[in-house]
């Protein structure tokens, strides 16, 4: 897997050439039609924050569209994390082709993003433009704060397939919808030594349970259905399911930012957590989780 | 060999301890140089360890009320002593309140500064609290290695922007790449870049001061025979080691008035603070690449 990664880059780098010295000044950039992506917002911290939320892995593939950005990060083929931007959120965002697809390093996308840091404190506006000019080029991204400028030119990479969770909404069986925070201190709570965390769904009480199993016994947190913190409950029938909690875990940092979670469960046990995220400006973005039951509670239940 | 000081300022006895705090930031030990007039602190990095030099002066008027010192003999009336900065540092922590600090160098079984911290309390009473801080009192024979350094020649001389933004930009860069190469011209330009084998990250800063030096320092310093010649915009590189940069910046706590940096290309960057009562000089060799 990594060999073949390795040698991806290396093709990569044939159509690399190195910048040595860039311009100092970004002259070169009123020329926008060179590529097939230009997106522009005043506040960088609305996409940083964005893709803090799912920055549970090293490496990300990301998809453009018209209706914006898409960031897809997967880890053991079993869970999935979506965020989406849309092109509201960006004060300027022009695309040329249909779709665009290639996978980057996460890691140092969010350290660009955020090079002249992260806090809020100073009220100076950190402005990005980014640019793309299509397969086989670098990300770059141009920062302005102060008048300080930052270039920086990320490598692509050869984008892989992602998983195709194929979660239907006709098939979802149960559906709550709730106020973040009191999930956030749930989870907050959980029993770090267990290894699954259990969801229970259902029409009659407890209605909505979380359990955990660990080294020191059970622990349920119950919400029930007319609990201020439940928006919306839509519950067909009772459904039980595992997850591991190591692969719900990335989560969180998406959760502890949202102001608003969905849950969601289909006929076959997957669970998709999906999380409204109000960024700076008001502005709504989504990042959703897909996540497998866990394999032993399937048996049990055959 | 006899040395006493007394801090009786609040003001001061933080100043002081800011400085302690930026000089144990940098280092484990270093050595302490007191004259009559001034206290210096001196860190010498071995070249294996990075290789930095550091030499932080001090004017004891603006921090001692009392001050007194017999050096080693009439014509050498100057102490070296080489301490530890964080255990000085943790005594004068204690002492953020005090009414007021005595620091003396005594012999208990080793040499010692003993600093002897008075603290107020609510009902009116003093409390006292004695630190004893062993030191090592170099011979004379070693005193010539921490002569101060000479002013090194460079090409370019450039005022640094804000510290605090150098730094959120360096500690970036830090977690990329452990280089950083460091350019400035004669334009008021400078820039950081670094590269991995993923990305390449640039940062520009311009409009900032090239401070001129008094003409005849500048023949004698700058590198550049012709300097009129030189063109304005050409940049010079020092490429140095990311986490040795980003641990210096953390000096920001000490708020210098003034911070400029000596660029020789490919060779080391020597960097100024300057502030009304101390200054500080930072060594830092290339990195060969």
């Amino acid at each position: 897997m990594l060999f073949v990664f390795i040698i991806r880059m290396n093709g990569r780098w044939r159509c690399w050439k190195l910048p040595t010295r860039m311009a100092l000044s970004t002259k070169h950039a009123d020329d926008d039609s060179q590529y097939v992506l230009v997106a522009k917002m005043d506040n960088v911290r609305n996409l940083a924050n964005i893709l803090k939320a799912v920055h549970f892995k090293e490496i990300a593939t990301i998809f453009a569209s018209d209706l914006g950005l898409k960031i897809t990060v997967e880890d053991f083929k079993c869970v999935q994390a979506n965020a989406f931007i849309q092109s509201a959120v960006f004060h300027e965002y022009i695309i040329t082709e249909e779709q665009i697809t290639f996978k980057i390093n996460l890691n140092v996308l969010i350290e660009c993003l955020t090079i002249f840091g992260t806090s809020s404190l100073s009220g100076v506006l950190t402005s990005l433009k980014m640019c793309y000019k299509g397969y086989g080029h670098h990300l770059i991204l141009m920062l302005e704060e102060d008048g300080v400028l930052t270039d920086c030119s990320i490598k692509t990479m050869e984008p892989d397939e992602v998983l195709d969770f194929d979660f239907c909404s006709t098939n979802v069986v149960n559906k709550i919808i709730m106020k973040s925070e009191c999930l956030r201190e749930a989870f907050s709570e959980l029993d770090m030594t267990s290894n699954v965390l259990e969801f229970l769904l259902s029409p009659d009480p407890p209605h909505f349970r979380l359990s955990t199993f660990g080294n020191a016994g059970r622990a349920h947190s119950d919400f029930p259905k007319d609990s201020d913190m439940i928006e919306s409950f839509h519950c067909t029938s009772t459904q039980v399911n595992r997850y591991k909690i190591s692969l719900l875990k990335p989560s969180v940092k998406a959760l502890s930012i949202s102001s608003r979670v969905s849950i969601r469960m289909d006929n076959r046990g997957f669970l998709s957590l999906q999380y409204m995220i109000k960024n700076e400006d008001g502005q709504v973005c989504f990042v959703e989780f897909y996540c497998v039951p866990d394999e032993e509670e399937e048996e049990e239940q055959d | 060999m006899r040395f006493r000081g007394k801090l009786v300022d609040t003001a001061c006895i933080q100043h002081f301890s800011r400085v302690l705090g930026t000089i144990a930031k940098l280092c484990k030990t270093c050595v302490l140089r007191i004259t009559a007039d001034k206290l210096y602190f001196i860190l010498l990095e071995k070249v294996v360890s990075g290789g930095t030099h550091t030499w932080c002066e001090v004017t004891q008027s603006h921090f001692f009320d009392e001050f007194m010192l017999d050096g080693l003999s009439k014509e050498d009336n100057e102490i070296f002593l080489e301490l530890v900065p964080e255990n000085l540092l943790r005594a004068m922590k204690t002492a953020q309140v005090a009414k007021w600090i005595k620091i003396k160098l005594t012999k208990k079984h080793t040499p010692c500064l003993t600093v002897e911290v008075d603290l107020p309390t609510a009902i009116g009473l003093s409390r006292n609290v004695v630190h004893y801080i062993s030191v090592t009192v170099l011979p004379k024979r070693l005193w010539s290695d921490y002569e101060e350094p000479e002013m090194p020649e460079f090409d370019v001389s450039i005022a640094l922007p804000a510290l605090k933004l150098l730094r959120n930009v360096v500690d970036k860069m830090k977690s990329m790449s452990s280089y950083v190469i460091i350019s400035a011209n004669h334009n008021g330009e400078m820039k950081l870049l670094t590269e991995t084998e993923v990305a390449l990250v640039c940062t520009y800063f311009k409009d900032l001061a090239n401070p001129t030096w008094k003409s005849g320092l500048d023949a004698h310093f700058f590198r550049s025979p012709h300097r009129s010649n030189v063109d304005k915009r050409e940049f010079f590189d020092v490429k140095v080691d990311c986490k040795k940069l980003a641990q210096f910046l953390n000096v920001q706590q000490l708020c210098p008035s003034r911070v400029i940096c000596n660029l020789n290309a490919n060779h080391l960057i020597h960097v100024t603070l300057l502030h009304d009562d101390f200054s500080l000089q930072y060594f830092m060799p290339a990195v060969v690449s």
